[in-house]
């Protein structure tokens, strides 16, 4: 439906759409918040996983628990309690502008920390269940050969990771292409700024212009597909070799 | 086999590192003491982390909620608007998780015990709702069912309002909790095997009686997931309902949309303490799931 929409006025009113200047840079500032995101995601979604597997510590069923958090915190309800503890208002957000000159909320910044909250559990949900199941003996046998502690997990652990790494690499990549709910409460929807897709599209909506609305879902759409496919290949190419 | 190989490796290893750490290593420190240092500096960034990520942003909310005293945070739930948003709320969830409670487990059924052409794709298509925005879900509804939708002739003959209505917001609730149901289904049914339900067969049981009977008690973990992690996403949905529903205060506004407006119009204890209601009831709704599981885990 969004296809025969998107596509009513032709491929040239289609690109048109999305590159006009406002639709463009909505689509940029989704892609590279999303890139960071999942950058910072996968360093610390992996430290997280392994912490949680290899070691013993004091309150490390409380941090397992808190994992899955974000997966039942509305999202709305997320960007409003990052408003409230890092807008320009607020204690910590005011001390940040002040001190460091780092705007956070109606910034990218927020657009940033809003995805890892919200994507926070992929990545480590995928790498745990592996690491669990990893066999300890060829790490011992690297120690054994005197490889130091990042040695080995470089090149022992990390490789065993890298499939369930990517996979959920690549599906909070999806999420946060599409993510609404805490981006408009955190981002402040200022064009050509802190103004993602969705918020473009809810925006193009409103206003009821239905071309400038359907071309950037339909550019949406075709990402979102494209990551879902990707993901549910490289699990079944798993599935064949592993 | 390979477990017993593993365990003498193990030994083995276990006697040369203890040769090992006798000595000092290389560097200044003993490597056993490094290692507990390297632990601690990592189990020390990850908890700084979470809290900075997590734990903050709640403890937020909750003062945020009760700045100006717990009696104003209550009243919000005594405004009928809040009430009757809430009320629309759990309706819509508890008819989303009904919907997917039946046509999940059917769909998780097909995927996991029929081979056809397409499977793959019907695979990856499930998943699809996980990554579309909200916003997108909610135009495409509108595309649809819209006043010069597509259905718009149908409807009308039919009279029956689907857009800025609650059916049209159960439909766009319903897409966007499409994956959870199955997702939890599918790996419980594959490890669960066929061997039960083909005894259960030999031994003269219809096909109803060994689902029900057999098949649906092994299910019963994946199914709670489901319905738990269905229930909280409903709960929670915003942008879909959002577009779909226009949020009309008093007939298409939900809990969420109520949290938009009150933000909006300044009222911040009141989106404030909407918002702790209703994140405490989802993570109440998860950490209880979890809760019970180990319990009868531990049982």
């Amino acid at each position: 439906m969004i296809l025969v929409d998107g596509l009513r006025g032709g491929l040239a009113a289609l690109w048109h759409a999305v590159s006009n200047p406002v639709a463009w840079s909505a689509l940029w500032l989704t892609l590279w918040t999303a890139a960071v995101m999942v950058l910072i995601n996968t360093v610390m979604g992996t430290l997280t996983a392994y912490v949680l597997v290899r070691y013993e510590f004091p309150g490390k069923s409380l941090l397992n628990g808190l994992i899955d958090v974000p997966l039942a915190i509305p999202t709305l309800v997320t960007g409003v309690m990052l408003v409230i503890l890092y807008g320009p208002q607020a204690a910590v957000g005011g001390w940040l502008d002040r001190s460091l000159g780092l705007k956070v909320i109606f910034a990218p910044p927020g657009i940033v920390l809003a995805l890892l909250f919200v994507t926070f559990p992929f990545v480590v949900r995928a790498v745990q269940p592996v690491l669990l199941g990893l066999d300890m003996a060829q790490e011992e046998a690297a120690a054994t050969l005197g490889a130091g502690g990042w040695t080995i997990f470089r090149r022992v652990t990390l490789p065993a990771l890298l499939a369930p790494l990517v996979g959920g690499a690549l599906l909070s990549f999806a999420r946060a292409i599409g993510e609404f709910g805490s981006i408009i409460i955190v981002a402040g929807n200022i064009p050509l700024y802190s103004q993602t897709a969705a918020v473009y599209v809810w925006g193009e909506v409103e206003s009821e212009n239905r071309l400038g609305a359907s071309a950037v879902s339909l550019v949406m759409l075709v990402f979102a597909f494209s990551l879902i496919m990707l993901v549910a290949w490289l699990q079944r190419g798993e599935e064949t070799t592993g | 086999m390979t477990g017993e190989l593993g365990a003498i490796g193990a030994d083995v290893t276990a006697s040369r590192l203890a040769a090992v750490a006798g000595r000092p290593s290389a560097g200044s420190m003993p490597t056993t003491a490094r290692r507990r240092w390297v632990r601690w500096l990592l189990v020390a960034i990850v908890l700084a982390y979470v809290t900075v990520l997590i734990v903050a942003p709640i403890a937020g909310l909750v003062v945020g909620a009760l700045s100006e005293g717990a009696g104003a945070a209550l009243a919000t739930f005594r405004d009928p608007q809040v009430i009757k948003a809430f009320v629309l709320t759990i309706k819509i969830s508890l008819l989303v998780v009904l919907v997917h409670a039946v046509f999940g487990t059917a769909v998780a059924w097909v995927l996991v015990r029929d081979r056809f052409r397409g499977l793959g794709f019907l695979n990856g298509l499930i998943d699809l709702p996980f990554a579309v925005s909200p916003v997108v879900v909610g135009y495409m509804l509108l595309l649809l069912f819209g006043r010069q939708g597509l259905l718009a002739p149908v409807l009308q003959a039919a009279d029956v309002k689907v857009a800025f209505a609650v059916p049209g917001m159960v439909l766009a609730t319903l897409f966007v909790t499409l994956p959870f149901m199955i997702r939890e289904l599918v790996p419980v049914l594959e490890a669960f095997g066929i061997q039960h339900e083909q005894a259960a067969a030999t031994l003269g049981a219809s096909g109803w009686a060994t689902f029900w009977r057999i098949t649906l008690p092994a299910l019963r973990w994946g199914f709670i997931y489901g319905v738990t992690l269905t229930l909280a996403r409903a709960l929670g949905e915003f942008g879909a309902v959002l577009v779909i529903g226009g949020g009309v205060q008093g007939r298409t506004e939900t809990a969420t949309l109520f949290i938009y407006r009150a933000l909006d119009e300044r009222n911040y204890v009141g989106a404030y303490s909407a918002g702790l209601a209703l994140g405490l009831f989802s993570l109440l709704l998860v950490m209880g799931t979890e809760v019970l599981r180990r319990r009868e885990e531990a049982r």
